[in-house]
């Protein structure tokens, strides 16, 4: 057989397939309509910058000092102070979940600050069944008692620092400290896995189920012609609802994109390919809509959410985890992507992402093309 | 008209039970999510990596380096050259790099004020924040004893004394491990059986059950009140992995975790069965239900607070019967949540759950006519 014959016989498998596509309102669906809303919700949605933290102030002492100290709280832009002389108030609401925290001031207060001798203590209740926001919380706590404590110039008694060691943050890439800016290429590599699988995957599952794929599996075409009839129009509609993230991303959201699209385009392909032949390989086995619909779910959604790295640090988890986030593949596209967008072109951690999400997808088309072999039982 | 029902419901059970591919769904998936998430979504930060330049040649940068050391809270410090910081930045070798300047330690000695700097990568804002507050603490824990050591005036004048109610270590687990057993029982439900009957629809067995003398609201019972002994049998499984192996305190009753489960799987299952009775095909139904899911799971507060969204976005998550049973779930597992605030949340599920069933019934009789 000739190469001829081969182009031939896939160019009209290719046609066939754009034409079932473009009838096909669920594939366009799942390529525009899914990406577009997700990138929207969870880019707004899914924020760890806290804002007007609900914070409970009770003032046991009501003396100037303590009175200075609740304004520099109900200055400052992260809080949403509210104040009572009854702690009782606030614990109810701390259940409720009404408010993140308690500050108390005890009565003593300002006594014990004015003493030389004394240290005058204030306390911080913070609500722990949200570990994350008390985390913070006590640093933004700390933050502005201790500008308070500077302007009252209790901390540096002759308005001067001795000794002092300041420490000078500066951050990279993201200057503005905006989770955004590395949400939103997580986000972009979440939904390319999930629309690569559940493309193929739901699609295919269903050719299964009405027969159809057993009637082209009787025709004279190969195997890989057949995966690859399929997988290449898909391709090519899951590259434009990439696109389509990408440009959303970038003019919603403001992300900036420092890298390069060529090495966009190279490892957004390979890792759209890999999502393509799982959707693929989960149809095939599974072989029904409502089981592969499950499959897709569960080895798509999830796991690039949680073991991506792109919200929870890997470095974080325990070892064995670790080891099995090195079966998901979005977690190399998710650091590539990430640096692409906001470090720039940083060959270094390109190549070996990409590397090794070559390997990746060439192991499943392997165990694809194996368990695809035109079997009619 | 018991019996009839029963019989649906023991018939639903069974082809739930007797297709082997849909029992290993039923099982092992959520188990194994469980597990391997609850250990895995954490903002924890552990084991992080560090980088040193340090071109000071005095006594007081050696000093903190060793604090650094001492420290068990990185897991590996790295001595850099001014030239390799960008790499490692770049190749995410370590999180962050402190940097001492030449003449850090004369001006300390000199008691002027010395700077030291920190860079961050930015690619992991919120982890690189925590750990620079682990490191101001030890430099503020170095000032404080430099402070005593030399006789220097006494800074401190004031103290914070935290206390974290509900989970006093912080730790992340108990805040996800809820959260989990929420999203799993909405996913859960929703497929089982919210969407069987869209598979049903397709083979044409609910025709079937359409002619035959039984009143749709009598499939309806038949339909739901399967899924609710599924959802709760499953939810009990997760519990009790919750309570004996991942150990996660339960302060709450178990009556009001029950009632609570009751009340949101209904609105699940309704949910599911109106996302059903609008679909044509089955894919449709998945389409619908995946639509559906993964924003609900989002915005109901699962991985980041409901009160970070912008403010337009907040009232959209009244209408995601998960935020209910999320935040319940959470109250009860942590915070000993009293009946009365239980309630007030159960009252927007029990409203979904009607208008969603009401509303799934309305539309398969139209169907039917």
């Amino acid at each position: 057989m000739n190469v001829f014959v081969i182009l031939r016989r896939l160019k009209g498998l290719i046609y066939k397939e754009t034409l079932q596509i473009l009838r096909d309102p669920s594939s366009l669906l799942i390529a525009f309509f899914i990406p577009v809303m997700f990138l929207f919700l969870y880019g707004y949605g899914l924020s760890l910058d806290i804002k007007d933290i609900k914070l409970g102030i009770v003032m046991e002492d009501t003396a100037p000092r303590a009175q200075s100290l609740v304004r520099s709280f109900m200055n400052s832009k992260y809080y949403d102070v509210r104040i009572d002389h009854n702690k009782k108030v606030f614990e109810k609401q701390l259940i409720a979940g009404k408010i993140k925290g308690i500050l108390v001031i005890p009565q003593d207060f300002s006594k014990k600050l004015q003493n030389k001798e004394d240290i005058a203590p204030i306390q911080l209740i913070t609500d722990g069944s949200d570990p994350n926001t008390a985390n913070l919380i006590q640093n933004y706590t700390r933050g502005v008692w201790q500008n308070w404590l500077i302007q009252e110039s209790y901390n540096r008694p002759q308005n001067q620092p001795i000794g002092q060691i300041n420490m000078i943050s500066r951050v990279w890439f993201n200057s503005e400290l905006k989770s955004a800016n590395f949400i939103i290429p997580g986000i972009i590599a979440i939904v390319m896995a999930l629309v690569g699988t559940l493309l193929t995957s739901l699609v295919l599952a269903r050719e299964w189920e009405r027969g159809t794929m057993e009637a082209l599996m009787a025709t004279p075409v190969t195997i890989v012609e057949i995966i690859l009839g399929k997988i290449i129009p898909y391709f090519i509609l899951g590259m434009i609802s990439m696109a389509l993230t990408v440009i959303a991303g970038i003019l919603l959201f403001e992300v900036p994109f420092r890298g390069s699209v060529f090495w966009l385009l190279i490892m957004s392909s390979v890792f759209m390919f890999i999502s393509l032949f799982l959707g693929l390989l989960i149809s095939t086995v599974t072989k029904s809509q409502f089981v592969a619909f499950m499959t897709s779910l569960i080895v798509a959604f999830l796991p690039t959410f949680i073991l991506s790295g792109f919200l929870f640090e890997i470095s974080s988890m325990p070892e064995i985890i670790q080891l099995i986030s090195v079966l998901i593949p979005a977690r190399y596209f998710v650091l590539g992507i990430q640096t692409l967008f906001l470090a720039g072109n940083v060959p270094e951690v390109f190549i070996p992402d990409t590397l090794k999400m070559i390997a990746f997808g060439i192991i499943v088309f392997l165990i694809t093309a194996k368990v695809t072999v035109k079997r009619l039982d | 008209m018991f019996n009839r029902i029963i019989t649906l419901i023991i018939k639903e059970l069974l082809t739930v039970w007797r297709d082997k591919k849909s029992r290993m769904i039923l099982i092992v998936p959520p188990i194994l999510q469980l597990i391997v998430y609850s250990y895995a979504a954490t903002l924890e930060i552990k084991n992080v990596s560090i980088g040193i330049i340090n071109e000071d040649t005095g006594i007081i940068s050696r000093h903190i380096e060793d604090r650094f050391y001492g420290s068990n809270t990185f897991s590996k410090i790295y001595q850099l050259q001014h030239k390799d910081a960008k790499n490692f930045i770049d190749t995410q070798k370590g999180l962050l790099i402190i940097h001492f300047a030449q003449d850090f330690s004369k001006k300390i000695l000199n008691n002027e004020p010395g700077n030291i700097q920190v860079i961050l990568d930015g690619r992991k804002s919120n982890s690189a924040q925590i750990v620079m507050g682990y490191v101001s603490e030890i430099l503020n824990q170095y000032n404080l004893d430099y402070m005593n050591q030399n006789n220097l005036p006494k800074q401190q004048s004031s103290i914070i004394i935290t206390r974290n109610w509900f989970n006093p270590n912080l730790e992340f687990k108990w805040f996800m491990v809820p959260a989990l057993m929420a999203t799993i029982s909405l996913i859960m439900g929703m497929v089982i059986t919210g969407l069987s009957i869209a598979r049903e629809r397709e083979l044409g067995t609910f025709d079937q059950l359409l002619v035959s003398p039984i009143h749709p609201f009598e499939i309806l019972i038949g339909k739901t009140l399967p899924g609710l002994i599924i959802g709760l049998a499953e939810a009990t499984i997760l519990f009790l992995i919750i309570i004996f192996i991942l150990k996660i305190p339960f302060t709450g009753s178990i009556f009001l975790l029950y009632l609570s489960l009751c009340i949101f799987l209904l609105s699940v299952l309704g949910v599911g069965l109106f996302i059903s009775s609008l679909a044509k095909t089955q894919q449709q139904a998945f389409l619908g239900a995946f639509i559906f899911m993964p924003p609900a799971i989002l915005l109901s507060g699962f991985a980041t607070p409901i009160e970070n969204m912008p403010s337009w976005l907040q009232p959209i998550t009244l209408i995601d019967p998960l935020r209910y049973f999320m935040f319940i779930l959470r109250g009860l597992f942590l915070k000993d949540m009293p009946a009365d605030i239980v309630m007030t949340n159960l009252l927007p599920l029990l409203t979904i759950s009607i208008v969603t069933l009401t509303g799934s019934v309305l539309f398969f009789r139209r169907r039917l006519e």
